[in-house]
């Protein structure tokens, strides 16, 4: 077990940056998941760890050790890949023991370790089959075996659970975590689905074009996003983000094109710190800080329905605001009634604030 | 999920049939004439080119007969020349060349590997005689290519074709058909998914370790292919007696310049033939060894 870091580590294919300045350092035990959309450099990230990839700048630590310029052979490392890339030739017993028959652990003490591995996983009726003749769920519970049975110091994993179907998912996600928090290995996973994040992550690191946007645990990411980016990528559906303005003159509120919102005062207090009147923002608020209306709100939200989708037990309400869509989630297991022109209104406390940059106005 | 058949069979089999022709025309009846006339002592000229008279198993007695078997110029030295020829420049030279160029260009882009690539396609698929031409030209005893670069380096400078004419005949079969073996070891290391060495690689496996577990492993079926083809392509070539004409004193006379001095120079058919049938029994025994081998093979995987 031991902690990564990187400092402004940089990795560029020719002339594209594709991670470019990272900086993190991620605690003994701690599982990160690095999140973000394709092509932000998460999977990067993870293979200049595991020593996949030579960085191309700054440096990588592994515990105490610098290992930017250390073979991936030499770095100690288990790593799951998103096809769990078994061997076929090999059988379940045989993939699970080749790092330690790399490692010429004798054959007695193999057969054992990998029984008590098997074991943990569940997987030890298996040892004598191949990867062909298992399922999807069991053989990415191999390939974990085999990333586990040395026990490294550091624990990777490529978008693990992308290739196995809906229900397994799930099972498989609360296994991983279980298996985590047993093992107690430090872990970083790679995922573009913030569900899988949220569920797993000690700490989230939101990726986008090559650099790191947001480092936090899964709740300070989904209550204060850092960016509109962020805002966006975190929650499902996402943020609602309307364009709009600072207006201070009378009553102190945001304007859009078809919003007005009064400010709160604690708002009013962070705005007039960091905003003059007349700027440019963008308000946020979740589908789930929003609720419907039978009547008009003021400083609420009205428009025609867009569109309505029940999924048991809540539904998705999609309402025209001026150019803007915004989603309301209600959690109730009945369709609701909706008239024409409906309205939503929220917690004023649940309102996010960015600049025009998409940088995140600390309002709370 | 039970397949069918996309056409009938009468129509499929009137799509076989132009095809079946010339097979039936070019293969099955040359065979079972080759057959016959094995066990006939039919000639070019003279009486039995006419009246040729069944002789039973005399040409292949003649062809395994004990007391000479083994001299210069008979059955039996061609086989043994063959064999080395087959062993050193087919299964040591070209295989495994051919692989060991694969691995060492696999995952290397660069002008190096485009090079190498183009020059070992271009030697393989240039024609055979103008290939021979430039290798004759090239091993010359004085003031050949390759004897002017010893020579200017103070080596010894052997008259290549007379001296040594195996080792250069072995040597330029290397040289023409690597290439193959190469883009076919090319192709199947091409396929292993890269996540298969990655994971070696992480788990801390040696180039020596991945080499052995992961890569010889998942491309044995590629190498048994290319082995078939190979043994029977170099078992088969003509191409030698372009470079020595099976000389000097039947040195390089393997099984195929054998049976055409047989046949079309001495003009003794029914010998020719019978030399045929022998080659022909040991190219099936090859072929079913190696089948057997990817049939144990597919079973297990």
């Amino acid at each position: 077990m031991a902690s990564v870091t990187f400092h402004d580590v940089e990795k560029a294919f020719g002339t594209v940056k594709a991670v470019d300045g990272v900086n993190f350092t991620i605690t003994e035990g701690e599982f990160v998941c690095l999140l973000g959309p394709s092509g932000c450099g998460k999977t990067t990230t993870l293979r200049l760890i595991a020593g996949l990839e030579k960085a191309t700048g700054g440096n990588i630590q592994i515990g105490d050790l610098d290992v930017t310029h250390l073979a991936a052979k030499d770095r100690d490392i288990g790593m799951v890949f998103q096809d769990y890339a078994l061997y076929p030739h090999m059988t379940i017993g045989e993939n699970i023991g080749y790092p330690l028959k790399v490692r010429n652990v004798p054959t007695d003490a193999r057969a054992t370790r990998i029984g008590e591995v098997a074991k943990n996983l569940q997987i030890d009726k298996l040892l004598e089959r191949r990867p062909g003749e298992i399922s999807g769920g069991q053989q990415q519970r191999t390939s974990v075996a085999r990333a586990v049975v040395h026990e490294p110091q550091v624990f990777l994993f490529d978008e693990p659970l992308s290739n196995l179907d809906a229900k397994l998912r799930l099972e498989a996600r609360s296994f991983l975590k279980h298996l985590q928090r047993e093992v107690g290995v430090t872990a970083v996973y790679v995922t573009h689905d913030q569900a899988e994040a949220m569920a797993l992550a000690d700490r989230i690191a939101v990726m986008n074009e090559g650099r790191i946007v947001q480092m936090a645990p899964p709740l300070e990411v989904y209550h204060r996003p850092g960016t509109t980016f962020v805002a966006n990528f975190l929650g499902s559906p996402p943020m609602n983000l309307l364009p709009g303005k600072v207006a201070l003159d009378g009553e102190p509120r945001f304007v859009g094109e078809a919003f007005t919102i009064p400010m709160q005062s604690h708002v009013e207090t962070a705005v007039r710190q960091h905003l003059s009147d007349g700027a440019q923002v963008t308000v946020g608020i979740r589908p789930e800080h929003l609720d419907l209306s039978q009547d008009p709100v003021s400083g609420g939200f009205q428009g025609p329905l867009y569109a309505l989708e029940t999924l048991g037990p809540e539904s998705l309400v999609t309402l025209k605001v001026g150019d803007e869509l915004l989603t309301v989630r209600i959690f109730s297991d009945d369709a609701p009634q909706l008239a024409d022109t409906v309205h939503a209104a929220f917690d004023p406390e649940k309102l996010h604030v960015f600049r025009e940059n998409g940088e995140r106005i600390p309002v709370e | 999920m039970q397949r069918r058949p996309i056409l009938s069979l009468p129509t499929g089999a009137l799509f076989m049939l132009p095809a079946g022709i010339f097979i039936v025309a070019f293969i099955l009846l040359p065979f079972f004439w080759i057959a016959a006339v094995s066990f006939t002592n039919r000639t070019l000229t003279g009486r039995t080119a006419v009246n040729p008279e069944f002789v039973g198993l005399d040409n292949y007695l003649r062809l395994f007969d004990a007391s000479r078997f083994l001299n210069s110029g008979e059955f039996g030295a061609s086989l043994l020349i063959t064999g080395q020829f087959v062993f050193f420049s087919a299964i040591i030279g070209q295989a495994f060349l051919g692989l060991a160029l694969a691995w060492f260009f696999f995952n290397r882009k660069g002008w190096i590997q485009n090079t190498v690539t183009t020059i070992a396609i271009i030697a393989w698929i240039m024609p055979d005689v103008v290939v021979a031409f430039a290798w004759f030209a090239f091993l010359n005893g004085d003031g050949g290519t390759l004897n002017q670069i010893l020579g200017f380096f103070g080596l010894p400078t052997p008259d290549w074709l007379l001296d040594l004419p195996l080792v250069s005949v072995i040597i330029f079969n290397i040289w023409r058909g690597t290439a193959f073996s190469m883009l076919l070891f090319s192709s199947a290391l091409g396929a292993i998914p890269p996540s298969y060495l990655e994971t070696a690689n992480v788990v801390g496996a040696s180039t020596w370790q991945r080499l052995r577990d992961i890569i010889l492993p998942m491309i044995r079926s590629h190498i048994v292919t290319a082995l078939i083809l190979i043994t029977l392509w170099t078992f088969n070539t003509f191409t030698p007696f372009l470079l020595t004409g099976g000389g000097p004193s039947y040195q390089t006379e393997v099984v195929s310049i054998y049976t055409y001095r047989t046949a079309f120079q001495f003009f003794r058919f029914g010998s020719g033939a019978a030399v045929g049938m022998v080659m022909m029994i040991i190219n099936l025994g090859f072929a079913l060894v190696y089948l057997s081998l990817l049939r144990t093979q597919r079973r297990s995987a």
